[in-house]
């Protein structure tokens, strides 16, 4: 880290405005553990200050909304007195050093916060991003946090059912590593701030896994730092132990079906400081902290250790003292140490003892809610795109069917099947789509209903306009649930970003945050929690503006589900919406012309809404055979994964006025690719007219033949293989 | 009297080993091209309270036998212990 | 007379995972799902046995070494002996082996990553207690999920097994040609699943648990579930 000589509280990351707010509250100067604890408190990875004053602008209700942001997780009604939780956490600093422990504690961390809100996880999605696969470095990088994902999450007895995985350079330092958990409660059985009674003397128990010295600093240090300083972030990287992890899962829903808790937080970043400081406020009271109590694997641990220690596999429950005996009756029948190592008091205070001294004394509310909020500078780049940089613009001359094929093999577009065969989709017993599909469907154990999945982040988009791509990201989200059939009902989101010390990056995340709010709000889709991660960089390179939209959608009736493929053969194929030439920023331009350039394609939101209800009503008349969104590689990919997958070709003429390739590549928004059995055409036919919606007739789906009339023509099965083969081969394997 | 030992466990010769053959594989890459017969096993290290080393060796045997190993396809080797100071 | 329901008890180790889905299946196949806890030494009178998947002890040591020597395993080890119908799936299968009930063992997939994927297999037997529904040379699909279950075994070991028809299932294409290719872990002769010579205990990696309800895969599991509590409700009228 930085020079012995540097003042203490610049060494834990704290500037020195920060060091004179505290001396202001404390009206005195901040003891050793104190400043440790404010330092991690304070960081951007804990108190959000420089995206607060912009994450505040969200929308964050809605009548289905029974909590948003600022719990541990967020959650929705989603009727039969059942509540989703869910939310999506960033570990992409960790991973970049140690992918496969950066990526297991990432699942661990997340899977905590939906266990503290009383809900059994049910599902794990991962959108990922790496530099591209030609560099070795990337490589590793990829198979670390695969495998690290598939060894915790396969380990815990959650299925990962979906994700993505996307390439760009500036990734390569940098790869982003998001993981989204969902979880399953009764509503009425939410643990929130407000849902229990914590009383004045009811005791704090630390159960779980013992504290060592994992991760110390790693808030404050990994994530607000850019990764120059190498090798010396090592010891900030914690493990993981899945099997404890499972051990807690059933333990701790066992404390809280039984009612056993007066509350109950799971420890993460800043550990114990922040889990007993956060628990002390909801209660609307003080702490007593005692870190002699706190079982240690270590020996000689100081009081800033023990008081910031990111070990795993731990959680805080708030005990009334005459059910702690049943508390710990039910943590010793898995196995699960604990100990009281706190009590809750009168007053704001916390107050911590080690080895008989009191190490700190500090206001609860001053370190959980009184974070310097940071208005950063903002600053719009110099250059405005040329417009003679559109992609659109540029002719091609080239072969279509060669385009196709690079489209096809393109990382962002072939098949991830070597990823997610290394994920247990299975168990639990209620997928119905997993990986592979536009969203994942989990049915709700006890009802007819299922829950719809989807994350999407649009980075390309957002490197040229950032507005624009985060308005995409969350249209695509609520477009790939539609498709299914499912009704997006809210969102969560994890937006990674650069360093906001910088005026670029901060004006990047405000039009982020701009767009996400824009879309929210007009496809009713309130953001329920979520994470930031900044200081994505490294030497001059940042991430693009990569906000990741994780969507939750509901099917009332998982019978009527769509799939994404062509499931027969004689089903009239049509394209909803309507393609502008808008080239910018696409997988064709990318791949095909080696440029990314130009503008995002539009996206207009009452469009993109009435594709949506349209998809939905459709789905619940049971009129449509196959739904599959327009997304990368445009109109000429969506029709030839949806015979991929179905496993049926399909003859087509695309008849526009645009040059073929445009028509084909174009990725123009709000557009989908249906397959329709001939009975029902009619029908639905004057059902998408009622909608608004444009609906062409392409042509039809049958045999082993992939055909775009006047144009080229190829085989399922040869398509199949270059969509396999494209990332096992970029990794030197067997197909 | 407390005595350190330590167990090495390794797979049956003949038996697959896909482990030991992935670091083969890799050695080459890490300027190593001259390595063959790569074999991947386990490590046991433990402290036994005993009398004396034989009644404590005899006790690692029976450990490594009935939980360490498993003898339908590994063998196992104690190693000589060392005396640690009595007591903790 | 009253026909009887099957009582199939379903044991659950620290890190079992699929012992919900196991009980679920037996209740959806018509029988009487019965949770067993690992540390008891009760069985509860069921007349069926399953050792569920998962990751027992975080597969630490390996795979099913700490729970093949849980308590409860005595009382698993009694009712084998008398005949009684006893399942290992996956992890369950891994602690059968450890705990020396079934011949063999399970070490890492040759490709050494987890693989999750359904797969087709060949019945070899009907000779047990879960393929008493079952014609030899059927083909059923069941998926597997796991990190380590490429079967080995000693060349003495493995002529006796061959030699006296121990194995109970093998991966196979759909058409049930045991190839190369349709094996998923690289196991000896394709080898899925194994029982013990008489038969009442069986070990497969495969999860007919997994395999019974339409709406999210293949129905492989179900004729295997339904020779189970076929071959309980004998035991339990015998």
């Amino acid at each position: 880290m930085s020079a012995s000589d540097e003042p203490r509280h610049r060494q834990l990351g704290l500037a020195d405005d920060e060091l004179e707010r505290i001396r202001a509250t404390l009206t005195r100067d901040p003891r050793p553990a104190e400043l440790a604890m404010y330092a991690a408190m304070w960081s951007e990875h804990c108190s959000y200050k420089s995206s607060k004053l912009h994450l505040k602008t969200l929308p964050t209700e809605g009548d289905a909304v029974l909590v948003g942001p600022g719990q541990d997780a967020g959650a929705v009604d989603v009727g039969d007195g059942m509540a989703v939780v869910f939310k999506m956490e960033s570990h992409s600093h960790p991973s970049a050093i140690e992918p496969y422990q950066g990526a297991a504690t990432g699942v661990g961390g997340i899977v905590r916060d939906i266990v503290s809100m009383g809900a059994r996880p049910v599902a794990l999605l991962d959108p990922l991003m790496f530099g591209p696969l030609t560099e070795p470095r990337n490589r590793w990088l990829l198979e670390g946090v695969v495998a690290g994902i598939g060894g915790y999450g396969n380990c815990i007895g959650v299925p990962t059912v979906g994700g993505e995985i996307r390439f760009a350079e500036p990734h390569s330092a940098n790869p982003t590593v998001d993981v989204m958990c969902v979880g399953l409660a009764e509503a009425d059985a939410l643990v929130t701030g407000t849902s229990l009674t914590p009383h004045v003397g009811s005791l704090m128990v630390l159960y779980g896994a013992t504290t060592g010295r994992d991760g110390i600093g790693g808030v404050s240090v990994l994530a607000s730092a850019t990764l120059d300083e190498g090798d010396d972030a090592r010891p900030s990287v914690q493990i993981g132990d899945p099997f404890a992890e499972k051990l807690l899962i059933e333990a701790s829903l066992e404390l809280i079906s039984g009612g056993l808790l007066e509350g109950l937080q799971d420890l993460g970043g800043a550990g114990i400081t922040c889990a007993v400081s956060e628990s002390a406020v909801r209660a609307g009271m003080g702490a007593r902290l005692d870190l002699d109590a706190v079982p240690l694997r270590e020996q000689g641990m100081e009081a800033f250790e023990i008081l910031t220690s990111e070990s795993q596999e731990r959680m805080l429950a708030i005990v009334h003292r005459s059910r702690l005996d049943e508390v710990r009756a039910v943590c010793e029948r898995w196995g699960l140490q604990t100990a009281v190592i706190a009590e809750l008091v009168e007053g704001d205070m916390v107050s911590v003892t080690h080895r008989g001294e009191v190490v700190a004394e500090v206001p609860a509310t001053s370190l959980v809610d009184e974070a310097p909020v940071y208005d950063r500078p903002r600053a719009a780049p110099a250059a405005v795109p040329d417009p003679v940089d559109d992609p659109a613009l540029l002719p091609y001359e080239g072969d279509l069917l060669d385009a196709l094929e690079a489209i096809l093999a393109a990382p962002n577009v072939a098949s991830k099947r070597w990823v997610w065969q290394q994920y247990d989709s299975v168990v639990q017993g209620q997928t119905v789509t997993g990986s592979g599909s536009d969203a994942a469907i989990v049915r709700v154990p006890g009802s007819m209903k299922a829950l719809a999945l989807s994350t999407d982040g649009k980075g390309r988009f957002g490197a040229l306009d950032p507005y624009l791509g985060a308005m995409h990201a969350v249209a695509e989200a609520a477009r790939n649930v539609a498709v299914s059939g499912a009704r997006p009902l809210a969102i969560t989101n994890c937006l990674n970003f650069g360093n906001p010390e910088r005026p670029l990056v901060m004006w990047q995340f405000a039009e982020s945050i701009r767009g996400m709010r824009d879309a929210c709000l007009a496809l009713d889709t309130p953001v329920t929690g979520g994470n930031v991660s900044f200081y994505n960089e490294s030497g001059d390179s940042a991430i693009w503006p990569t906000p990741v939209v994780g969507m939750l959608g509901l099917l009332d009736d998982h019978r009527l589900g769509v799939p994404s493929g062509f499931p027969e053969a004689g089903l009239a194929v049509y394209l909803l919406g309507e393609t502008f030439p808008e080239l910018g920023g696409s997988e064709f331009a990318e791949t095909v012309l080696g440029v990314v350039a130009g503008r995002p394609p539009e996206l207009d939101l009452d469009r993109e809404r009435a594709l949506h209800a349209l998809l939905i009503e459709a789905a619940s008349m049971d009129a449509i055979a196959s739904a599959h969104d327009c997304g990368d590689g445009g109109l000429a990919i969506a029709l030839v994964e949806s015979a991929i997958e179905g496993g049926h070709g399909f003859a087509v003429t695309v008849a526009t006025d645009l040059p073929d390739h445009v028509a084909l590549f174009s990725e123009s928004a709000s557009r989908a690719v249906v397959g329709v059995a001939l009975e029902h055409e009619g029908g639905f036919v004057d059902l998408a007219a009622s909608h608004g919606v444009p609906a062409t007739r392409l042509g039809e789906t049958g045999g082993p033949r992939v055909v775009f009339a006047g144009s080229f023509e190829t085989t399922v099965a040869y398509l199949r293989e270059i969509h396999e083969a494209a990332i096992p081969s970029l990794l030197g394997e067997a197909v | 009297m407390r005595y350190r030992f330590e167990v090495l466990v390794t797979l049956k010769p003949g038996l697959a080993d896909p482990q030991g053959k992935a670091v083969e594989a890799s050695l080459p890459a890490i300027g190593f091209a001259n390595v063959t017969d790569v074999h991947v096993g386990r490590h046991v290290g433990l402290d036994v309270e005993a009398t004396s080393e034989p009644e404590a060796r005899a006790q690692v045997e029976e450990i490594a036998r009935r939980l360490l190993s498993n003898p339908v396809i590994e063998d196992f080797r104690v190693l000589e212990p060392a005396e640690t100071d009595a007591g903790s | 007379m009253t026909i009887a329901t099957p009582r199939v008890g379903v044991i659950t180790f620290p890190g079992s995972l699929d012992d919900r889905d196991a009980l679920r299946a037996v209740e959806t196949m018509g029988g009487e799902g019965v949770d067993l806890w690992h540390a008891d030494h009760d069985l509860r009178g069921v007349d069926a046995v399953v050792l569920p998947g998962g990751f027992s002890y975080g597969d630490y040591l390996r795979c099913g070494a700490i729970a093949g020597h849980a308590p409860i395993l005595d009382e698993v080890r009694s009712f084998a002996d008398r005949g009684g119908p006893v399942l290992g799936i996956c992890n369950g299968f891994q602690i059968l082996c450890e705990a020396g009930l079934l011949p063999g063992a399970l070490i890492r997939n040759a490709s050494l990553r987890f693989i999750c994927v359904d797969v087709f297999l060949r019945v070899e037997t009907s000779q047990t207690t879960i393929t008493s529904e079952l014609v030899p040379g059927e083909v059923v699909e069941i998926p597997v999920k796991h990190g380590e279950g490429q079967y080995v075994a000693t060349t003495e070991q493995l002529r006796r097994i061959e030699d006296e028809g121990l194995v109970v299932f093998r991966y196979a294409d759909a058409r049930g040609e045991v190839t190369e290719r349709a094996n998923p872990n690289g196991s000896l002769d394709n080898i899925a699943g194994v029982r013990s010579t008489a038969g009442n205990v069986v070990g497969l990696m495969p999860h007919p648990e997994h395999a019974v309800d339409p709406d999210v895969g293949p129905t492989g599991g179900q004729p295997l579930i339904a020779s189970l509590l076929a071959s309980a409700l004998a035991g339990a009228s015998a």
